[in-house]
């Protein structure tokens, strides 16, 4: 703390400093285990069906109920754990369109975690989940402000905060078969875009995709280390030269 | 940011009472001599101001009956901090407002409280400004003017308040000697403040929707937020007032949190009236509500990044 509070006054008034100050987290744990996602962007079609299979897992589980108000209304509005969105890449005729995926990241750095007052807020240490105790919850709203994600949703009913938990009720089921004991967005994709394991052991297949594909994080400049990666488009070359009259790719073709 | 107006009275009002309560302080260390009266009524209003503060701090909650556990965590988090700080403050301001109407000895109500209400005062400052400070990617706070707004502030409306209400009360020689550093803090309150407004309204935000998902095209457009109607993030972290009337608050704040009371303070030091104390106090509290509505309105949370299109 004392550091800390040093970094903050030793910071001259200049914007460009602005963002090194506040470094200071304390010691990283590094967990042995690291439960994560990792999402295709590839093949991603934006079919939300990650986005109603969590609903319905989490709204009936130990997360849940999760709210929706006014549901048959001209606003509905609810808590999710998952979104799907939607981008435009590059400029026409040579745009991507990209579907993107966004839950909590289950930072190995949460920052969302020490700011929490009672400690509802924390990040499990045998498989590296960042969890809400909704009964610790006071719902004071300052762990969402402290994600930079927007990864968190507050229940409105409830009044206490809620995340994805990664379905942590779900994955450690033994009275599931194997098979099922998976979050319910990886079981729901119909094309298999959501990977699901353990990124810190380097021959899941979440390491692998990672390592062999060019897997990325969110906002890397916040250090938040996010344990979900995403796996970048790749632009698929041509065999062979385009010839004059066959088409060449038009636009610029800089979509990641 | 969506400002909380319970944050924002809460904030305002706990400003005002440390800056009353830190100028009674420094009195009675060695200032001049105030009538034992006057410090116990001025200590009872600080009081009334902290638990007003207080009980807005509540709205803000969720949960309010679980409000104890926010004083757990505070090897960690700033707010668990400011929430053990408030209290004690309460306490401190309280136990010396009663000590000096019972007539305790003056090693308490002139050396032992004022020290620890001077100190406190000083703490919960601290609390409340790192609370927003220590959010790093919050870039408009994460900054030191945050904590010398949040002081200087405090001080100026504590102080002009102290002034307004020893000229009404016939305090002349308490009045003489805060009425120059009300006018300083009030000064140096604005100062803090457009300098904060300046640095905020140039800032080159370090994420981009390129850093936020990865993609590294120029040219990228969020088409849909995968929603239709809004949700606890487009509520929350975003404040819907428009361009003109975010001008508008900035002006506003501006000339009745600082300009104006600077101008009253100035003729108040000037002339021996007291209705120019009273115009700067009474003038500088709305002022005030809107700079702190401010504060957290041009803040911009980088989550805003990933939802800015409804289809």
């Amino acid at each position: 703390m004392i550091a800390w509070l040093k970094d903050l006054f030793a910071a001259p008034a200049a914007i460009v400093d602005a963002a090194t100050i506040g470094t200071d987290r304390g010691p990283s744990t590094t967990l042995a285990r690291q439960l994560a996602l990792v999402i295709d962007l590839n093949v991603c079609v934006g079919c939300h069906a990650c986005v109603t299979s969590c609903k319905e897992w989490n709204a009936s589980g130990s997360a849940g109920p999760l709210v929706d108000e006014n549901a048959y209304g001209a606003d509905p509005t609810g808590t999710f754990f998952n979104r799907v969105q939607t981008y435009e890449a590059g400029i026409f005729p040579g745009t991507d369109t990209i579907h993107f995926p966004k839950s909590c990241l289950h930072c190995e750095e949460p920052p969302c975690v020490p700011v929490c007052p009672t400690g509802a807020s924390y990040k499990r240490a045998e498989d590296g989940i960042v969890l809400v105790d909704y009964d610790k919850c006071i719902g004071c709203k300052y762990c969402a402000w402290a994600c930079p994600y927007g990864a968190r949703e507050l229940d409105e009913a409830r009044q206490v905060m809620t995340k994805c938990t990664l379905c942590v009720d779900r994955i450690h089921d033994e009275q599931l078969p194997k098979e099922d004991r998976k979050p319910a967005c990886v079981k729901a994709c119909p094309t298999g875009a959501r990977l699901f394991g353990d990124v810190k052991d380097p021959d899941s297949e979440v390491s692998i995709a990672i390592r062999e594909r060019g897997g990325y994080s969110l906002m890397p400049e916040w250090q938040t280390k996010p344990a979900n990666q995403y796996l970048p488009r790749r632009i698929t070359e041509a065999a062979a030269p385009p010839t004059r009259s066959g088409a060449s790719p038009a636009g610029p073709t800089d979509a990641k | 940011m969506n400002p909380a107006f319970s944050v924002v009275f809460f904030t305002t009002l706990a400003g005002v009472a440390q800056g009353l309560v830190v100028a009674l302080a420094v009195a009675a260390l060695g200032g001049p001599a105030v009538a034992p009266g006057f410090s116990a009524t001025m200590l009872a209003v600080a009081a009334i101001l902290l638990v007003l503060s207080l009980g807005c701090s509540f709205l803000h909650l969720g949960r309010p009956a679980r409000a104890w556990r926010a004083a757990t965590m505070w090897r960690t988090s700033w707010l668990s901090r400011e929430v053990i700080v408030l209290p004690a403050f309460i306490a401190v301001v309280v136990l010396w407002g009663a000590a000096v109407r019972t007539g305790a000895s003056p090693l308490w109500t002139q050396v032992a409280f004022p020290v620890a209400a001077l100190g406190l005062a000083a703490l919960l400052w601290l609390c409340t400004a790192m609370i927003y400070a220590c959010l790093r990617f919050i870039e408009e706070w994460a900054h030191p003017l945050t904590l010398a707004s949040f002081v200087f502030v405090g001080l100026s409306s504590g102080f002009l308040l102290v002034v307004a209400a020893a000229r009404v009360a016939g305090e002349g020689e308490l009045a003489r000697c805060c009425g120059p550093a009300a006018v300083v803090a009030t000064l140096l309150a604005g100062g803090a403040r457009l300098l904060a407004l300046r640095r905020n309204a140039r800032i080159r935000h370090r994420s981009t929707l390129q850093s936020a998902t990865g993609i590294a095209a120029t040219r990228l457009v969020q088409t849909s937020m995968g929603m239709s109607a809004g949700s606890f993030n487009t509520r929350e972290f975003f404040h819907r007032a428009s361009a003109l009337g975010m001008r508008r608050a900035r002006a506003l704040l501006v000339v009745l949190g600082f300009a104006l009371p600077a101008l009253l303070a100035a003729l108040g030091l000037a002339t021996s009236a007291s209705w120019p104390w009273l115009a700067a106090a009474s003038v500088q509290l709305p002022g005030l509500i809107v700079d702190r509505w401010f504060f957290f309105a041009q803040a911009k949370h980088p989550q805003n990044l990933y939802y800015q299109v409804v289809s």
